[in-house]
């Protein structure tokens, strides 16, 4: 069949797909709003789709003229966008069950190396508590003088809100936290990609420096202050940290071990999981971000009460990351 | 062949060709997103600004969501471009040419994190030049590309001119670069397109300028089978 033959006969089928794809892009731009009947029913869309299909392996085939083909090709690609592409839009409830059950199965899954991500985090924070109470001036390998200037101002005496200098404001903190803590996190997560080095050096990095202002405020009688202000934000900010250096090593491990697939491969496969385990630290970081904006720096508030909360807190999130989503738990 | 064509292969057994895009149009559509980005964030500064720490607050919320939410929100609610890359006729798909949803979206947009280290993408731009796609870090974990989209185009159509049957056989590959030439000519100058019709001798009549490119018009008319 020559060209002008095969146009002839199939333009008026390619005319209405296009007219159908049309009509359904802007749909989808502007949600909500009933489809214009343009001629083909959605029904008879998969049907039309694979004729198009059809004619432009033919046209190809036949070696027909460019820019045929390359109508035909754009008329596929578009079909096969809204074919293959439509998602059925995930509620509210889809992300909750993510949150109370998905969520924790996967770090449940990934154990092995939350774990890792965990110990990497916590032993140099714990350490260097407790060298800083024997050996307090070692804190200068660490801060420099003007970050524990700035400390002894934040948690010192005649300070109203602890953990804050005096012209912060609570939102502002809200949205400095969000801003750089979930950054942290997101910096964590990413460079885990080098091997799993970035993750490595940002959980011990972080590890050091809290462990080293905990020791350093604790060991200059400021315990009360400090441990009172971080108590209720701890659990959920430092596990996030540590579920967002898990994602990152996920990354690193599926480099360093690709199993049976190419490094590619197992890269791509590996990324899933990663960024599921990034949504749940993200949510971990915000929840955290809004306790340690609001509730944390209350001077009100007695400092039993705090650590009482603080705890409950670890309790709840530990409970969470290890009971959510087991069956008949 | 060395060029910038990407073929993925559909259910229904056909290829469709993606065109990848390169760095350039990329990193201009990522000035554009910076742009647009800087004056969202100047305006509500200044309009919020007025409100104190509360204002501030909102703006660092602002400013997180715009840098990384927003792009994956683009990508994957916005036609899969954010407005730099509409800007540029770019889009973002999946390896398998279909567009992009929220766990591919999210993963290349939080790996921008490692994209842009040490300075101006320098990781990024290296995954780039390295990567048969020009896929960046983050491009490589989520499975993704970023390709033109098809401008829709009223279609060159091939001149109409009284059909002339060809002097000797063609091979399939000779009568596509006929409808080749037949196509683009409106585009060229009289005098290219009488020069590039001079190389077929054995189709014009070994004619020269003007009277060879009429004479292989005809005959792609011919192979259109217009009458």
């Amino acid at each position: 069949m020559r060209q002008a033959d095969f146009e002839s006969r199939y333009s008026e089928d390619w005319r209405a797909l296009e007219a159908w794809l049309e009509a359904r892009e802007k749909l989808a731009r502007r949600r909500g709003e009933a489809a214009p009947n343009a001629g083909l029913s959605d029904a008879a869309f998969p049907e039309a789709y694979r004729r198009a299909c059809q004619h432009l392996a033919l046209a190809r085939d036949r070696q027909y003229s460019p820019d045929l083909v390359d109508r035909l090709n754009d008329l596929a690609l578009r079909g096969h966008h809204v074919l293959y592409g439509a998602s059925a839009p995930r509620g509210w409830a889809r992300s909750a069950a993510f949150l109370l059950a998905g969520f924790p199965e996967l770090v449940r899954r990934e154990r092995v190396l939350v774990a890792a991500a965990a110990l990497l985090f916590f032993a140099p924070l714990a350490t260097l508590t407790a060298v800083l109470q024997w050996f307090p001036d070692f804190v200068h390998f660490v801060l420099d003088g003007r970050t524990l200037a700035q400390f002894q101002e934040m948690y010192g005496a005649g300070n109203a809100r602890l953990g804050m200098r005096e012209a912060d404001d609570n939102v502002a903190m809200f949205g400095f936290y969000i801003w750089n803590n979930v950054k942290i996190g997101f910096q964590t997560f990413a460079t885990g990609l080098a091997f799993g080095l970035g993750a490595l050096f940002f959980l011990l990095y972080n590890g050091v420096l809290i462990g080293a202002t905990a020791g350093y405020l604790t060991q200059i009688g400021l315990a009360a202050p400090f441990w009172s202000f971080v108590a209720g934000h701890s659990a959920l900010e430092l596990m996030a940290i540590v579920v967002s250096g898990a994602a990152g090593l996920r990354l690193g491990a599926a480099l360093i071990a690709p199993g049976n697939r190419s490094r590619r491969a197992a890269l791509v496969a590996a990324a899933h999981p990663a960024v599921r385990l990034m949504y749940g630290a993200a949510c971990m970081f915000v929840l955290a971000a809004f306790v340690e904006a609001f509730w944390s720096p209350l001077t009100v508030v007695p400092a039993p009460v705090k650590y009482a909360v603080g705890g409950a807190l670890w309790l709840l999130v530990t409970g969470w990351l290890a009971f959510g989503g087991r069956r008949g738990a | 062949m060395l060029d910038t064509g990407r073929r993925v292969a559909t259910p229904e057994g056909i290829e469709l060709s993606l065109s990848i895009a390169g760095p350039v149009p990329r990193a201009l559509a990522w000035v554009i997103d910076l742009l647009v980005r800087l004056a969202i964030l100047g305006a509500a500064a200044m309009l919020l600004g007025l409100f104190g720490g509360l204002g501030w607050g909102i703006v660092l919320l602002l400013a997180f969501f715009l840098e990384w939410l927003f792009p994956a929100w683009c990508e994957v609610r916005w036609g899969g471009a954010t407005p730099g890359k509409k800007a540029f006729d770019l889009v973002v798909l999946n390896d398998d040419g279909t567009p992009v949803r929220w766990p591919a979206a999210m993963a290349r947009n939080l790996l921008r994190a490692i994209d842009f280290l040490p300075v101006g993408y320098g990781i990024g731009l290296a995954a780039m030049l390295t990567s048969r796609d020009f896929k960046r870090l983050g491009d490589l974990a989520a499975g993704t590309v970023v390709v033109y989209r098809e401008p829709r185009r009223g279609g060159y159509a091939v001149p109409a001119a009284a059909p002339l049957a060809p002097p000797i056989p063609l091979t399939l590959a000779e009568q596509r670069a006929v409808l080749d030439f037949a196509e683009r000519s409106p585009s060229l100058t009289k005098e290219r397109a009488g020069e590039l019709a001079a190389l077929a001798p054995a189709l014009t009549g070994a004619a020269d300028g003007d009277t060879a490119a009429e004479r292989l018009m005809r005959v792609a008319n011919h192979l259109l089978g217009r009458f």
